[in-house]
């Protein structure tokens, strides 16, 4: 069937669009950028932010942009006097209600009010500041998320967030006229809901409404302290996103500079998540197996699927609201939280560093870390294994503040013990990622041979689908595992929670015939995670996602189990896979929750 | 009352036939006949936004689908109305009979009264007359029933997109439009949504024919509509009259004699000053001279003792708390305009600013997403160009 043509005139030029199109994008195919503070593109249209207005000839109000489809013989002008004026008036009007030190906000230079206020001349002074009259507050309640109601514009993007893309729904409208906000449930503090802490809301929010809570401060202090040795870790998805707070155009590479600035910045070990990722694999791939060898050989009921455990917005998500689930979870720790307990027990033994003298530091692409990092259970090196969590956008801060050239920066590597990952880590940033990376490590590990995908890239799990499934087949096996002869190993990857819920739902109805499923709580996996750089989009989020691969197929070792340091670990430290030690360390709890 | 110009209609409340024999006669007619008769008889929605009841129906007709809704809006919400309430109380068949008429042409099989919170007590009442009424319909053998809802009390939801909306457990907030309704209203199918008054004259054009009903008012306004009359009056109430009057004609009938100001159709609606009684016509525009304009039904008069300023003040205090709070120009809008003349008042801000604030009016007429938004400029700009100087000293 063919799309019916529409034929309209956009500022006298005559245009034809597909039927269905919107007047804000039909002016873009004109190269006409209309503004706009409510519409993004991962979200619904909620047209209420009235920015994008336009004037239709005979139509007696101005209809939003975003919100109006085009019609056949329709006249629009985007920029007529009136347009200009209805704009510059809502947008004084939203000035109005906003908190306007922009000088201190930490979202300055990256605001969308800022910039169309800035671009339209908005006068500060014409109406009356509101917010005089209102007791906003500021909601620092969350380890991960803060809330400050001065600085909303009501645009409902983060609602929308979190409805549609996280199912989740801890943001909500409340209120009606003046009073109107936005809000948990009841009002209540942001700690205290359903929150998942992924911050899909802060990469949608167009202003400094909705941020991570911030540690740029306490990190430069403990950089400065003679007495710390401060130890930071880089999550894979980092390295692609970093870029774009510095100057680089989404999808660049910046892993030698970034370790370079680390070091320039004077954290004393510079090592890299990437290498518990690895290690998460071989924990993980063995539980798995472990798992399977249970069910089929002693007949025990264990819960299958088994779901990966690294993304801990999912994690917080499942606690919430598939309670009964948990066994589902790999019991293995994300990365972060490996490599936290490993850096305060294994990497101090070896470098002789008092543990309690270190002070151990994360970049992450996510704000459900800090979260995470916070948890009681995390304390198993006898310490809080991880101190600091800082985001993506809080390192490309802190790298300006520091006055390096970026783009100049000589690239270096990170340190040694720790520091060497292979490429199965890297793709951990994409989603599908987890799963590649366990299937190449399993599937050896099984068979005693490589897994047959050309250049080892498993295709069927990459992609932007939300939900994706793929089958192995198990042949020809090592004798320890000849339980798994003729087995056809079934996974599933999903990101995104909405998409999380759908497998969950599936499961709970007990239509699950997965082995192994791989949730990310955000769309396109930690590399569109709610600690990465603002904006966010499907392009954007593409084009982090190519790099990745890039940097995958660059790498020499492309498997877990091959990483020699990896290998020393066990041979030093740790001993086994699902070891004593392991056990001890690596391995974690769940907590139910409730879901008010 | 000495002189009664004004010539009153009875329509609404009269009594002197069978509800239940005028639905039986015209569910004998085609459709198609009974929505021409419709728009023949220039019928427009009594709610106050005026659009051709024939026209709609038409629309829903054409729809395609089997599942499509006839909603009667009892949402009376805006100050100064209180006519829907009365006909719910005394002729609930008639409008429950222009519901199935609705259902009828645009084949719905099931309809809602969507009832204002406040009216609730109305509710055992109209149940007696849905259960009656639902015999009627086998009787008929049309498949339609209907059902109560009520409203949770915001006055938002008296616009339709907004009570669909709620209906559906939402935020009662407007949609975009398009689509509209008669396209994809509740649950996203085609739905009718009309005023309980509108609903009751689509039936008694049936009964007395669209010639007579146009016979009445004038070219563009015809027929009669009832009028919630209030303010300084003595003799406050309901009344049907014939549209296309003057305020001069209404307020010589209704007034102390000594009326300042009418502000026609509520808070929404807009004030006219003494100077332009004579000019001014009860309708929609086209057809009158001077000024014409529409009303929901209410009608309030004020008279030379009252402050123009505490009235619109009275007004923003309202639309400041009943914007749903979406849209910016309506939220903050709201904000401003009130926070704005108290300032010119208490002498923070000169009395320039008004223009400012005129300007703002203007601006959500235009920009607001909503008609609530957009006919929030009308009472503000009505008054401070009428009683500028009562905004100031």
């Amino acid at each position: 069937m063919t799309t019916k043509m529409i034929n309209l005139t956009i500022d006298g030029k005559k245009v034809s669009v597909p039927e269905g199109t919107t007047l804000l994008e039909a002016a873009k195919q004109e190269h006409v950028k209309i503004p706009t503070l409510c519409y993004h593109q991962d979200l619904c249209i909620a047209g209420n932010c009235r920015v994008c207005v336009v004037e239709v000839e005979g139509w007696r109000v101005l209809p939003a942009a975003c919100a109006t489809p085009a019609m056949e013989d329709m006249v629009v002008y985007t920029n007529s006097p009136l347009v200009r004026r209805a704009r510059k008036d809502v947008l004084a009007l939203l000035v109005s209600e906003h908190s306007t030190q922009c000088t201190t906000c930490y979202r300055s230079m990256n605001c969308e009010l800022q910039e169309l206020a800035a671009e339209y001349n908005i006068d500060n002074e014409i109406y009356i500041n509101l917010l005089k009259d209102k007791n906003f507050t500021i909601d620092k309640s969350s380890w991960a998320i803060e809330k400050d109601e001065s600085k909303c514009i009501r645009c409902q993007r983060c609602v929308r967030t979190c409805a549609e893309l996280q199912k989740v729904n801890a943001l909500d409208v409340i209120r009606k006229g003046a009073d109107m906000k936005i809000a948990t449930f009841f009002d209540t503090v942001m700690s205290d809901v359903v929150c998942t802490n992924c911050g899909q809301c802060i990469n949608r929010c167009p202003t400094g409404a909705l941020t991570e809570r911030r540690y740029i401060d306490e990190i430069w202090e403990a950089l400065g302290d003679p007495e710390k040795h401060v130890v930071v870790q880089t999550a894979p998805a980092v390295r692609v996103a970093l870029g774009e707070m510095l100057g680089y155009e989404p999808g660049h590479r910046v892993t030698g500079k970034m370790a370079a600035a680390l070091k320039h910045l004077g954290f004393d070990s510079v090592l890299d998540t990437d290498f518990t990722a690895d290690l998460t694999i071989m924990e993980e791939g063995h539980e798995l197996i472990d798992r399977l060898k249970r069910k089929l050989v002693d007949g025990e009921d264990i819960a299958l699927p088994m779901f990966t455990s690294c993304s801990p917005g999912w994690i917080k998500f499942i606690e919430h609201n598939y309670p009964d689930y948990l066994e589902h979870i790999s019991t293995c720790k994300s990365p972060q939280q490996m490599f936290g307990a490993l850096a305060k027990t294994y990497y101090a033994e070896k470098k002789k560093i008092d543990p309690k003298k270190m002070v151990s530091v994360s970049v992450m692409p996510c704000s459900a870390k800090k979260y995470e990092a916070k948890r009681i259970e995390m304390n198993d090196s006898g310490l809080q294994d991880v101190d600091m969590v800082m985001t993506t956008r809080e390192l490309g801060h802190m790298i300006r503040q520091s006055g390096i050239d970026f783009k100049k920066i000589k690239e270096a590597k990170f340190d040694k013990f720790m520091g060497e990952s292979s490429g199965a880590a890297v793709i951990f940033g994409a989603t599908g990622g987890v799963m590649e990376a366990a299937l190449r490590t399993a599937y050896e590990v099984v068979t005693g041979r490589e897994i047959p995908f050309n250049g080892l890239n498993v295709e069927p799990v990459r992609g932007m689908e939300g939900v994706r499934e793929a089958s192995v087949k198990l042949e020809n096996v090592l004798p320890d595992f000849s339980f798994l002869e003729g087995v056809e190993l079934k996974v599933a990857i999903a990101h995104g929670l909405t998409n999380a819920a759908q497998v969950m739902d599936n499961l709970v109805i007990g239509e699950s015939p997965y082995h192994f499923v791989e949730i990310m709580a955000c769309p396109g996996g930690c590399i569109g995670g709610g600690g990465q750089p603002i904006p966010t989009n499907e392009e954007i989020r593409k084009a982090r996602t190519k790099a990745i691969y890039t940097e995958d197929e660059k790498m020499t070792i492309r498997k877990s189990h091959e990483n020699p340091e990896v290998i020393q670990l066990y041979k030093e430290f740790l001993g086994k896979p699902l070891g004593h030690k392991s056990h001890e360390l690596l391995h974690t709890k769940y907590t139910r929750r409730e879901r008010v | 009352m000495a002189k009664q110009k004004l010539k009153r209609v009875d329509l609404i409340f009269s009594q002197e036939c069978s509800c239940k024999d005028i639905i039986a006669e015209a569910l004998k007619k085609p459709k198609e006949e009974i929505v021409k008769d419709l728009i023949d008889s220039g019928l427009k929605g009594r709610g106050g936004a005026g659009f051709p009841t024939g026209l709609k129906w038409k629309m829903a007709m054409k729809e395609k689908g089997n599942k499509k809704y006839v909603i009667c809006n009892a949402d009376e919400g805006e100050p100064g109305t209180f006519k829907d309430r009365e006909i719910l109380d005394r002729v609930a068949t008639k409008v429950l009979g222009g519901m199935a008429l609705a259902a009828y042409v645009v084949g719905a099989r099931e309809g809602f009264i969507y009832l204002r919170h406040e009216y609730r007590f109305l509710i055992p009442k109209l149940e007696m007359v849905l259960e009656r009424f639902h015999e009627w319909m086998e009787e008929f053998d049309l498949d339609f029933k209907v059902n109560l809802f009520i409203g949770g009390g915001a006055y938002v939801c008296g616009e339709e997109t907004s009570l669909i909306e709620s209906m559906e457990g939402k935020r009662g907030e407007p949609r975009n439009k398009p689509p509209y309704p008669t396209n994809q209203g509740y649950l996203d199918k085609p739905t009718v949504v009309n005023n309980v008054e509108t609903l009751v004259y689509a039936l008694m054009i049936m009964r007395i024919g669209a010639e007579k009903f146009k016979s009445m008012g004038f070219e563009g306004s015809t027929g009669s509509k009832l009028f919630s009359v209030s303010g300084d009056t003595p003799i406050a109430g309901i009344y049907e009259l014939e549209l296309g009057m003057t305020l001069d004609e209404f307020v010589q009938d209704f007034g102390d004699g000594d009326a300042k100001a009418v502000q026609v159709g509520g808070a929404s609606g807009f004030c006219v000053p003494r100077k332009r009684f004579a000019e001014t016509h009860i309708g929609y525009q086209g057809g009158l001279k001077g000024f014409s304009l529409p009303t929901g039904g209410s009608m309030m008069i004020f008279n030379s003792s009252r402050s123009m300023y505490n009235v619109l003040h009275n007004y923003l205090e309202f639309f400041e708390e009943e914007s749903c709070g979406q849209c910016t120009p309506c939220r903050v809008g709201c904000q401003q305009l009130l926070k704005g003349i108290e300032a010119v008042k208490r002498g923070e801000k000169s009395q320039k600013y008004l223009n400012d604030l005129l300007r703002l009016a203007e601006t959500m007429k235009l920009t607001a997403k909503c008609g609530l938004g957009q006919s929030v400029g009308n009472s503000f700009s009505s008054i401070v160009e009428n009683f500028r100087e009562e905004m100031i000293y």
